[in-house]
C-alpha cells in the first residue's frame, strides 16, 4: 500500500527534488494568484435559521461600516489589533497558506488591511481626510469580493500572532470580518449549514439518535470480536460519571473512530462510568470560525444541558482542535459556572489529559511492541498548541500528547522545531475551510507542514503522523497523498493508545490483521 | 513673534500628545475583551503576564522569534530612542539629575545608533518585495520624520551649534509659564517644529503601537479560564436577557 502512494507521490514535483524542501522558504509575491478561491455562499435558509439576513442587504455597505464600530466597541483585541499595526513585517513569512500560495494577500498584516483600511477610512482622522496618505479605502464591491475571499483563506490558526511584537491575532480580525458579512448576507456555507445542524440536530453531521445509536453498537460488536471484551460505547446514560464530548467525526471517519476505540479502550481500562449525549453529539463549535459570540454560546448550552440532564459529574472532550479551545478558553465563560460538576477534576478536561493522569498513576499498561510497525511523529493541532493548554503548566498541551506517545510507541521523532510546538503549521483546513470547493487552497496551504513531514520522513524514515483534532485527520488524509504519503499515514493519538493498550482478560493477537482493514 | 509661535505649539502639541493618548488608554482600558485569547503558552498568574509584558518591552522577544533582522534595526532604534530622550531631559530640569548626567557621554552614539535603526527599517521597507507590499506613504513618512529629527539633531551636535543655554531657559521657560526667548537657529526650528509633529500625531497614528502593546489581549491575559470564570458586561447582560 505504501510503494502505491510512494508511486503516487512520484509524479508530484513536491518529491523530485533530491534535498529536502525548506517548510519556510518564502514565495516570491504572485498577486491576486488566489483571488477566485472562494467557498460557496451560504443559500438563504441556512442563512436566516442563524438570524442572518438571507441574502446581500440593499444597504450592506453602511451596515457592514456601522457593524466595524460596534464590533470595536464589544471586543479589545479587534480595537487595539486596528490600532497598533506598523507594518514592520514580521507576521509576513509566516502563514501556511502565504506560503503555499506567495499571494501577497495571504500575508497577515495584508488580510488585516483588507478590513482595517476600510475601517481608517470611517474611523480614522487622517483616513477621512487623507486617505491616500495613510492607505485608506473605501468599502467596494471589490473590496468586499476580496474579504469573502480572503477571509476565507485564514483558518485562524494564530501563528501570526505568536511573532507579532504586539500579538495581533488575525484570528480576531478574520472573525470579526466574517461576522461582518454574515450579518449584510454573505455567510458561508460550509459553516453555515453546519451551525444550524447543531443548533437542531446536535452535531455537525446531522446524526440523529438513532442512527448514533446503531453506530455506537457496530463499533461495541468490533471490539469485542477484536478484544473478547464487552467494551461499552454508552448512549446517554443518565447517572454516568462523565460525560465525553467529542467530534461527530469520531463516529464515523477514519481514523477518528479507531481514536474513539481508544477512549472506549481507556475509559474501560479505568473502570469509569461514562457516557456520550445524544443531544451533545458534537465537541465542534463553528460559532467560533464565524465569530459569532451568540452562535458560539448557544452551542456550548447544549453541553451544559446534557451535562444538566444526565447528571454527570465530569465533562471530557475528545480529540478535536478548536473545539478544544472553545472549551478549555471559552466554556467556563460561554455555558458556565459549572458548580454542579465535581471541582476535583478540570471542567472541562481533555482526553489526552485523563490518559496521561492514568499512565502517570500507573493504571494503563501498554504492549509498546504493538507499535514497532509504526515509525511515528505529532502534529501539534494549531488551536491546542496557541489558544489552549493541557495540564498545570504552561506547555502542557505539548507535552501531555507526546508524553502519551511516548509511552505507547518505541520510535517516535519530532520534526524540525520551527515547525512544531508554538510554530506549528495548521494543517491546511482549520477554521472552516475543510470544504472541497476550496481544495486547491487547501492542498497549497498543507504544503509547509507536509514539507516538514517529508524531511522526518527521509531523516528518520518516519511512516506515520498522530494528531489530536479531527479536522486535522480529515484534511491529511485527503492531502496527503498529494504529497507522496499513503492516506491512512494520519493517526489518531488514540488510536496509537488502543492498538497498545493491555486490557485485562482480553484475547491477544486477535487484532493484528483485522485492525488495518476496518 | 518666533518664540511665541514655538511657544504655543509645544503647549499644543504637549497637549494633544496627553489627552489625546490618555483617551485611547481610557478607550482600550474600558472596551470589554469578552473572551480569554492569550497567545498561548502563556502565563498563569498575574505575575507572569507582567514578565512576558515586560520581555516584549524591554526585549521585543515576539520580534526577535519572528525575525532578526526587523528585531536588530527596530531594537536598536528604541533602545538609543530611550537613551537620547532620557539625554534630552537635561533640557527640561535644573538641577540635572545624575542618571542624565551619566548618560550624556553615551546619548551622542544612541543618536547615530538611532538613526542607523530607522535607516536600516527603512532600506527593509523599500528593497523586501513583502515589506514594501505592505506600506503606505505614511509608514515611509513616518520614518522620514523620524530619521529627520535624529539627523537635524545631530546637525546641531557637529555642525551648526545652537546656544543650547538659551535653548534651555526657553523650555525652563514654558515649564514655569515666564516665557524666555528662543534662539532662531533655522536646524534647531526644524528639530523642535518636527518634533512637535510627532506629538501631535502620536495619538492618530500606528505609534499607538506603544498603548496598544499593554491592552492586547493576546499577551496581557492570564492563562485560567478554567479556574476563574470570565465574563464581559455585556456577555452578561446577554444572559440575564434570557434569563
Amino acid at each position: 500500500m505504501s510503494e502505491r502512494d510512494k508511486d503516487m507521490g512520484g509524479e508530484s514535483t513536491e518529491l523530485s527534488a533530491e534535498d529536502f524542501l525548506d517548510p519556510l522558504e518564502i514565495p516570491e509575491l504572485q498577486p491576486g494568484v488566489m483571488e477566485d478561491s472562494k467557498p460557496y455562499e451560504a443559500a438563504p435558509e441556512f442563512q436566516e435559521s442563524l438570524g442572518f439576513p438571507g441574502e446581500l442587504v440593499p444597504d450592506w455597505k453602511e451596515r457592514a461600516i456601522a457593524m466595524i464600530g460596534e464590533l470595536r466597541d464589544k471586543y479589545r483585541g479587534f480595537r487595539v489589533y486596528l490600532d497598533a499595526c506598523v507594518k514592520c513585517g514580521a507576521c509576513t513569512d509566516k502563514c501556511h497558506y502565504f506560503l503555499g500560495t506567495g499571494d501577497p494577500k495571504n500575508m497577515p498584516v495584508a488580510r488585516q488591511d483588507l478590513l482595517r483600511k476600510v475601517y481608517r477610512r470611517h474611523y480614522t482622522f487622517a483616513g477621512k481626510y487623507m486617505p491616500w496618505l495613510v492607505g485608506a479605502e473605501d468599502l467596494t464591491e471589490e473590496v468586499l469580493d476580496d474579504w469573502y475571499a480572503y477571509f476565507h483563506q485564514c483558518s485562524q490558526c494564530r501563528r501570526c500572532s505568536v511573532f507579532c511584537p504586539y500579538g495581533i491575532d488575525t484570528a480576531e480580525v478574520s472573525m470579526a470580518a466574517r461576522e461582518i458579512m454574515d450579518e449584510i448576507g454573505k455567510g458561508q456555507k460550509y459553516c453555515n449549514e453546519i451551525i444550524g445542524k447543531v443548533h437542531t440536530i446536535g452535531n455537525n453531521l446531522g446524526l440523529q439518535k438513532p442512527a448514533l445509536a446503531a453506530t455506537l453498537e457496530d463499533l461495541e460488536e468490533d471490539l469485542e470480536d477484536d478484544t473478547g471484551l464487552e467494551i461499552k460505547l454508552p448512549l446517554d446514560q443518565k447517572g454516568a460519571e462523565i460525560l465525553l464530548v467529542t467530534p461527530s467525526a469520531d463516529f464515523f471517519a477514519e481514523p477518528h473512530i479507531d481514536g474513539l476505540l481508544g477512549y472506549a479502550k481507556v475509559f474501560h481500562a479505568a473502570g469509569a462510568s461514562w457516557t456520550i449525549s445524544s443531544y451533545a453529539s458534537e465537541a465542534a463549535n463553528f460559532g467560533m470560525f464565524i465569530g459569532s459570540y451568540e452562535n458560539m454560546r448557544k452551542v456550548s448550552l447544549r453541553i451544559r444541558k446534557a451535562a444538566e440532564d444526565l447528571g454527570v459529574k465530569r465533562i471530557i472532550f475528545g480529540e478535536c482542535g478548536h473545539a478544544w479551545r472553545v472549551a478549555y478558553s471559552f466554556l467556563n465563560t460561554l455555558a458556565g459556572p459549572f458548580d454542579f460538576l465535581d471541582q476535583r477534576y478540570p471542567i472541562p478536561q481533555h482526553i489526552c489529559e485523563y490518559t496521561y493522569d492514568l499512565i502517570q498513576r500507573g493504571v494503563l499498561k501498554f504492549d509498546k511492541s504493538k507499535n514497532d510497525h509504526i515509525r511515528l511523529t505529532f502534529h501539534d493541532s494549531c488551536n491546542i498548541a496557541r489558544a489552549s493548554r493541557m495540564g498545570d503548566k504552561p506547555g502542557g498541551q505539548f507535552e501531555i500528547p507526546r508524553a502519551i506517545l511516548r509511552a505507547v510507541c518505541n520510535h517516535f521523532y519530532d520534526m524540525p522545531e520551527d515547525t512544531i510546538r508554538e510554530s506549528t503549521f495548521c494543517c491546511g483546513g482549520g477554521g472552516g475551510l475543510l470544504t472541497d470547493e476550496i481544495m486547491e487552497l487547501r492542498k497549497k496551504g498543507a504544503q509547509p507542514r507536509m514539507r516538514a513531514l517529508q524531511e522526518v520522513a527521509k531523516e528518520h524514515g518516519v511512516t506515520h503522523m498522530a494528531a489530536i483534532c479531527a479536522i486535522c485527520k480529515t484534511q491529511f488524509a485527503k492531502v496527503m497523498p498529494e504529497y507522496g504519503f499513503a492516506m491512512d499515514s494520519i493517526v489518531s493519538v488514540h488510536q496509537m493508545v488502543s492498538n497498545a493498550i493491555i486490557l485485562e482478560g482480553a484475547r491477544d493477537g486477535a487484532d493484528d490483521d483485522d485492525e488495518d482493514e476496518e | 513673534m518666533l518664540t511665541t509661535i514655538y511657544a504655543l505649539l509645544f503647549y499644543g502639541a504637549a497637549a494633544v500628545l496627553v489627552f489625546g493618548l490618555g483617551f485611547r488608554i481610557w478607550q482600550y482600558a474600558t472596551t470589554p475583551a469578552p473572551l480569554k485569547i492569550p497567545t498561548t503558552p502563556a502565563p498563569v498568574t498575574k505575575g507572569g503576564v507582567v514578565l512576558r509584558l515586560l520581555r516584549e518591552v524591554v526585549l521585543f522577544e515576539s520580534l526577535f522569534k519572528a525575525n532578526k533582522w526587523i528585531w536588530v534595526f527596530g531594537w536598536l532604534f528604541h533602545a538609543a530612542l530611550l537613551v537620547v530622550l532620557v539625554r534630552h531631559l537635561r533640557y527640561f530640569i535644573e538641577p540635572v539629575w545624575t542618571v542624565v548626567a551619566l548618560i550624556q557621554p553615551i546619548g551622542v552614539y544612541a543618536g547615530f545608533a538611532m538613526v542607523a535603526g530607522l535607516v536600516g527599517l527603512w532600506a527593509r521597507r523599500i528593497l523586501v518585495p513583502r515589506i514594501r507590499y505592505i506600506s503606505a506613504p505614511s509608514d515611509h513618512l513616518m520614518l522620514l520624520l523620524l530619521i529627520a529629527i535624529g539627523a537635524s539633531g545631530l546637525v546641531m551636535k557637529y555642525f551648526v551649534r545652537t546656544d543650547i543655554v538659551a535653548l534651555k531657559a526657553f523650555f525652563l521657560g514654558l515649564l514655569r509659564f515666564d516665557w524666555q526667548p528662543l534662539p532662531a537657529d533655522p536646524v534647531l526650528l526644524v528639530h523642535l517644529g518636527l518634533v512637535a509633529l510627532l506629538m501631535i500625531i502620536f495619538p492618530f497614528s500606528k505609534l499607538l503601537h506603544v498603548p496598544g502593546l499593554f491592552f492586547s489581549p493576546s499577551r496581557n491575559q492570564v492563562d485560567n479560564p478554567r479556574e476563574r470564570r470570565h465574563l464581559a458586561d455585556w456577555a452578561a447582560r446577554l444572559e440575564q436577557g434570557e434569563g
